[in-house]
């Protein structure tokens, strides 16, 4: 045995440097990743001046750079996903952790983590064949490919994000508070929205932050069935019309373009605008759950 | 369905062997001791069923050629050819400018070949009773000029515009021809409001489900459940609906060549290839909806 253990502390250290190269070399991919795009995308604002960039009109081939409308389309579907899917996520979360019965718990659990692994393909053609007709007949759109489908079909991609996350963050609150909670005489509901979900605040937001991260970098669902027009959605009824979102239009156009040109470099700079979108999002559900570890509250 | 299967039979069509095969500066193979040749074929959505058409037709008579064919639009398929890693783009518009000086400073140089001829339909949902448009109608409709039915002589019902995406060589050409009437100084676009559908089959099934829409496709997408406008170039008529006779006859105001380019002269099989499509293949062209080059 003790003949073995320097051979094994050997082993063990090149395992240890080999973790280490593998967790630096990701930390190393997305920094070679966003120097690539700002390489490739930054030189735009030296043919296009940055308040062209900010124009009302996108048409690209015709030499128009005006991205607002995208902007604007993005974050429309992306706030109203989130508001219709945090209600629905921490309502599904709180019964399964706090009120459903175990073999509700044991069915409701693969059933949400199945939502997930759904192709977001698939999404956009239930969008196209059921909601879009039905907003068009029923809501009287002029066209069933609006903002609201797109955003009703991201809400449900981003459920089972918020949903695993803040049940995770219900399931690391302590026992003992629930405990406390009850023999004061608080009833269950009081226990759950009293002290259960306020001890778990900071892991539903991260919850949210990471469902609204999902929503916000979706693709192919949203350019099957938001109708891709470059409009500016500032009116009352936007959410009743079509809507362009940054990443439709980079997955649209990119095929098209030639290396280098205005255009291509334009898509990257859209692709750095959705970069640094999503890392504030994902840097604030970190933090939140970092203020919360310094706490000792989650886990 | 119709989406699926022909989805799927592209898939079954793409073989993943690159490379721009027939290249100017390569010394041509013997044709007949060579194994499998291979022609790689990419570009308009339009084209996508008649090249496909074309590929397998060929391939039965010569089966040692494969081919390949993929869509995606006739700019993705010219992109394609500049960086070398097709040897057909199928474009249902000619080459711009740029492109062209882009091929040639990789060291490619186009050549054109016309295929076939495409009347470009106006259609509606059958429930539209708007049978008939003048192109100044169709004009100021896609522009956002005309934003209701009833200002056309239809019902009080919103125009919901359809359209294709911008890398569609059909969107460029509607542009050109249709939205600025061929006037090359006039600086119109598409109305921001209009919806740009990433492929043919969105437009179909769009059109066929709102009675508020109006789109425009090649006549070879048009299915019997969507509307055809017949259109005149002056307001008094006459009003012509697209046909392969009122294209030959040059009656139909909204009719385009299609075209294939290669990189440089073709070669080989690929020279073998055109030269099939430019006379036995053209047979196959009426009979998929397009318009043969006689």
């Amino acid at each position: 045995m003790g003949k073995n253990k320097p051979a094994a502390s050997r082993a063990d250290r090149a395992v240890e440097a080999l973790l280490r190269v593998a967790g630096l070399s990701t930390i190393g991919m997305v920094v070679l990743i966003f120097v690539f795009l700002l390489q490739q995308g930054l030189p735009v604002f030296f043919r296009v001046p940055l308040r062209d960039f900010l124009g009302t009109r996108w048409y690209p081939t015709e030499g128009y750079y005006g991205a607002l409308p995208l902007i604007l389309g993005s974050l429309l579907v992306t706030v109203v996903a989130v508001v219709v899917a945090v209600p629905l996520g921490i309502c599904t979360a709180v019964f399964v952790r706090e009120l459903a019965p175990g073999w509700v718990r044991e069915l409701l659990k693969p059933a949400i983590e199945v939502l997930a692994g759904i192709p977001s393909v698939v999404l956009g053609f239930l969008g196209m064949t059921v909601i879009a007709p039905w907003v068009r007949t029923t809501l009287g759109a002029p066209t069933g490919l609006t903002a609201l489908t797109g955003a009703v079909i991201l809400a449900y991609m981003a459920l089972p994000t918020i949903i695993s996350v803040a049940e995770d963050a219900l399931d690391a609150v302590p026992k003992s508070l629930r405990d406390a909670s009850l023999a004061m005489g608080a009833t269950r509901w009081q226990t759950i929205w009293k002290v259960t979900v306020p001890a778990a605040r900071s892991g539903i937001v991260t919850a949210i932050m990471l469902g609204m991260g999902r929503a916000i970098g979706e693709t192919m669902a949203v350019m099957m069935v938001t109708g891709n027009a470059a409009r500016m959605p500032l009116t009352a009824d936007s959410l009743f019309r079509p809507v362009r979102t940054i990443t439709a239009t980079i997955a649209a156009e990119m095929g098209e373009v030639a290396n280098g040109s205005t255009h291509y470099q334009a898509l990257f700079a859209l692709g750095i605008l959705l970069f640094l979108v999503t890392f504030l999002i994902n840097l604030t559900a970190a933090s939140a759950i970092f203020a919360k570890r310094r706490q000792g509250g989650l886990r | 369905m119709c989406a699926g299967a022909r989805l799927g039979f592209l898939l079954l069509a793409v073989t993943l062997l690159g490379g721009c095969e027939v290249r100017p500066d390569r010394t041509p193979e013997p044709t007949s001791s060579s194994a499998a040749q291979v022609i790689e074929n990419k570009g308009s959505d339009t084209m996508v069923n008649l090249a496909l058409a074309w590929a397998e037709a060929f391939m039965q008579i010569y089966p040692d050629v494969r081919i390949s064919v993929t869509g995606g639009g006739s700019g993705t398929g010219i992109a394609a050819m500049i960086n070398g890693t097709v040897d057909v783009a199928n474009a249902s518009r000619e080459m711009k400018p740029e492109e062209i000086a882009s091929a040639r400073a990789n060291g490619i140089e186009p050549l054109e070949h016309q295929v076939a001829r495409d009347a470009i339909a106006i259609v509606v949902n059958p429930a539209n009773p708007i049978s008939q448009l003048t192109l100044q109608q169709v004009s100021d409709i896609f522009v956002g000029k005309i934003t209701r039915w009833s200002q056309v002589g239809g019902e009080d019902r919103p125009i919901v515009l359809l359209s294709r995406e911008s890398n569609s060589g059909t969107h460029v050409y509607f542009l050109e021809e249709v939205i600025r009437l061929g006037d090359t100084k006039s600086h119109l676009l598409f109305s921001p409001e209009t919806l740009l559908l990433p492929s043919s089959e969105g437009i179909v099934a769009e059109v066929r489900s709102n009675p508020n829409a109006i789109g425009y496709d090649g006549l070879g997408y048009v299915t019997a459940d969507q509307k055809v406008v017949a259109v005149a170039r002056e307001p008094s008529g006459p009003f012509i609906l697209p046909s392969v006779t009122t294209v030959h006859d040059a009656t139909y105001p909204i009719a385009r060549p299609l075209y294939m380019y290669t990189c440089g002269r073709p070669e080989g099989a690929l020279d073998l290839y055109l030269r099939w499509i430019a006379s036995e293949g053209q047979a196959l062209v009426r009979e998929l909806g397009f318009v043969p080059l006689k």
